[in-house]
This record gives structure tokens, C-alpha cells and sequence, in this order.
């Protein structure tokens, strides 16, 4: 059994959800060409990963478990994150007018996020208890923020560099990418996690 | 638009990963091998083929106001036999691609083919268009996954390429994380370079 501690390192850095594995790719490239748009989708990931997970957990254990439903898992959990997210945008219009100007327009890109999903599929998998999960989520989010943000500030400087027009978007930041997966290798083995 | 060019569109010109650069986390993930790109090509297809065919018939009876949800739920009734079948007959792949079986359900490339084609076009034309999208992004990940492997394998399908010198230490990093950004960026930069203006 690792402890919290080491389950958050290793959803933080030595398995990156991004760099590692490969989760969340399209907000990575998508939402990341300034540091501020970035910032906003990272903190909008941290806070609906952690509430999806609490909340699938819930489910899965509580409701598919029990009644021998767990080939539901993929359709169950869509649709949960789903309306989720819808909840959360409304509850946030009508009570936290700041928190949603600053997230609202990222919350229902994040619907179709894979990091999201992937993270609750891989909690099950991981048959983690609740607090492991929780810990999990909020390692993994973190983790996904440090990254579009550096990534995004990569990018700044990118815009302004004098780039081959062939390798210019999409392939540069690939490869920007590429050598940012090389750096975040050199933290597998850490606390021997793998 | 003729039948053909519904079928060429997704496979070449309107190219999920190469051109459109959607469904990119599955992608990168499993092409590793020759073996995980294929096989999670052919996954994708068989949902996106499935799930266009079932939109297309109900499409009529569809109400507009809902029809995302009842997207997502086609497909992941789809997701969810490909990811009980794949485990049954073919276990070994099932555990090399891991997580992104049941995260197809995700790839927007599907949806997108559902919201775009699928729910205004008739069953025909909505399998070719699920074929030539599914077969596309199968193109795609083989190609990517010939070049991670042999690069950094020394092999192909398992078959040793360059002999076992080369095999025995291979350009390792390729079938890392950073070669899959790598292999993507510099295709994406080749395509750009030789094949865009001719599209």
C-alpha cells in the first residue's frame, strides 16, 4: 500500500498525465498559447477531476458494485461527468459570480477532457479507497497545471522565435513537448515509483 | 458528394491525427508498436463504423434538444463491447493499451462524426463516412507505430529490421513519451511541407 504522499508525487510528476500519459492532450495544445488562458484551464481541471473523482468513486462503489452493473462503468461515468459539470457551472453562475468568470468558459471544454475521465477509470483500476483517490485527483490536476503552464509560456516565447514556416504551430509545439517529456523522464525512478 | 469521396475524405484528405489533429491522446499512447496502433485503430473504427449506422437510422427520431447525450451513449454502448470483447479474445492487446479501450468513448473525432455526418445523412453514406474516418486514424497510428518501433525496437511486428546490433540498442527514447511528441511534430512538419497544398 504507497501512501498519500507518494501517490501524489507520482500522479504529479513521475507519471504525468500529460507528458507520460498522454491524457488531456487537447486542452495541452489547444488552450496553452497564453500563460493566463492556461492558468484558468489548469485551476478549472484541478477543481472538476477532484469532484469527479469523490463523485464516481461514489458510484462506482456505492451503486455499480453492489448491483453487479460494472460493465455500465464507461457509459455511467460519461454521462455523470457530464452532468456534473453542467451542475457546477450553474451552481457557480448563481452563487460564485468571481470563480465563474474566471473558469466558466473553460468548464464545458473540460466535458470532453480525457485527463477527467481516464483519471476516475484509473482510481478503479487502481482499486484506490476514497482518500487515495481524492489525493489522486488533486495530484494528477496539479500536475496537469504545472505542465500547460510551462508549456504555455514555452509557447510565448515560440510565437516570437524565427521558426522554419513548415515547423511553424503545431509541429514546433510538438517538439517543444517532445523535449519537455525528456526533462519530466529524468523523474521516473524518483521515490522509486515507476 | 460522391460515395468515394465521402470514403476519401476521412481517410486522407480530412485525416483525424495528421490533419485535423483530433483524437491525439490515443495517438500518441498506442503507437508505441505496430501491434497497439493497429489494434486500437481498428477499436475506433469498429465504434465510429457502429455507432454512425445506429445514428443514421434513429436520426428521424432523435429529439434535437438532447441529442449530445444520447450521442455519448450510443457510443459508449459501442466502447463498452469492444472493451468485453478485446479482453476476451485478445487479452494481450487489452492490457498493452490499458485505460484508453474504455476512453475511446471520448475521442472526439467519433462525436464529432456523429454530430456532423452521422445524424443528417442516410445509413450508407454514414457507414462509408464511419469506414474512411476509422480507417484514417488506423493509417495514421500503423504509420506512426512503424516508425516509433523499428526506431526504437530495431523491429517490425516483432520481426527483427536492421539486424541485431541495432536491435540490441535501439534509439530507446522512441518508444518513450518524448519520441511519440517527436514522431507526430516532424510528420506534421513533413506534411506541411510536401502535401498541403495539393489537398
Amino acid at each position: 500500500m504507497k501512501s498519500p504522499a507518494l501517490i501524489f508525487l507520482g500522479a504529479f510528476l513521475v507519471n504525468n498525465i500529460v507528458l507520460m500519459r498522454f491524457l488531456g492532450l487537447c486542452p495541452f495544445f489547444g488552450v496553452s498559447s497564453t500563460v493566463e488562458t492556461a492558468t484558468g484551464m489548469g485551476m478549472a481541471v484541478i477543481f472538476v477531476m477532484t469532484l469527479a473523482a469523490w463523485i464516481t468513486w461514489v458510484v462506482f462503489n456505492a451503486v455499480l458494485l453492489p448491483l453487479n452493473l460494472v460493465f455500465l462503468r464507461t457509459a455511467v461515468f460519461i454521462l455523470t461527468i457530464a452532468s456534473l459539470v453542467q451542475l457546477v457551472e450553474m451552481f457557480l453562475k448563481k452563487s460564485y459570480r468571481a470563480l465563474y468568470n474566471a473558469l466558466g468558459i473553460y468548464l464545458p471544454l473540460i466535458t470532453t477532457n480525457c485527463a477527467i475521465l481516464g483519471v476516475t477509470f484509473l482510481n478503479i483500476d487502481n482499486k484506490f479507497s476514497f482518500i487515495d483517490g481524492t489525493v489522486f485527483a488533486i495530484g494528477t490536476g496539479v500536475g496537469f497545471t504545472l505542465v500547460i503552464i510551462t508549456f504555455a509560456a514555452i509557447r510565448e516565447r515560440l510565437d516570437l522565435a524565427p521558426i522554419n514556416p513548415s515547423l511553424r504551430g503545431y509541429p514546433i509545439s510538438f517538439i517543444a513537448a517532445s523535449l519537455m517529456a525528456l526533462a519530466f523522464l529524468g523523474f521516473s525512478g524518483l521515490f522509486g515509483l515507476t | 458528394m460522391s460515395r468515394l469521396s465521402i470514403f476519401t475524405r476521412g481517410l486522407i484528405k480530412d485525416n483525424a491525427v495528421f490533419v485535423l489533429m483530433i483524437g491525439l491522446c490515443p495517438a500518441l499512447a498506442t503507437s508505441s508498436t505496430v501491434r497497439d496502433g493497429f489494434g486500437m485503430g481498428l477499436a475506433a473504427t469498429f465504434v465510429v463504423v457502429c455507432s454512425n449506422l445506429l445514428i443514421s437510422i434513429l436520426r428521424k427520431n432523435i429529439p434535437n434538444e438532447v441529442r449530445i447525450p444520447i450521442f455519448i451513449l450510443i457510443i459508449s454502448t459501442f466502447v463498452t463491447i469492444i472493451d468485453y470483447m478485446m479482453q476476451a479474445f485478445q487479452p494481450e492487446l487489452y492490457r498493452a493499451l490499458g485505460v484508453f479501450v474504455p476512453l475511446i468513448v471520448v475521442n472526439c473525432m467519433i462525436l464529432g462524426r456523429a454530430e456532423a455526418f452521422a445524424s443528417k445523412r442516410s445509413v450508407l453514406d454514414s457507414v462509408l463516412d464511419g469506414l474512411g474516418t476509422g480507417l484514417g486514424f488506423t493509417l495514421a497510428l500503423t504509420i506512426m507505430g512503424t516508425i516509433r518501433e523499428i526506431l526504437g525496437n530495431g523491429t517490425f511486428l516483432g520481426m527483427t529490421v536492421f539486424g541485431e546490433a541495432f536491435k540490441n540498442s535501439p534509439v530507446i527514447f522512441m518508444i518513450m513519451s518524448p519520441g511519440a511528441f517527436l514522431v507526430i511534430g516532424i510528420l506534421k512538419a513533413l506534411i506541411n511541407k510536401y502535401v498541403k497544398k495539393e489537398l
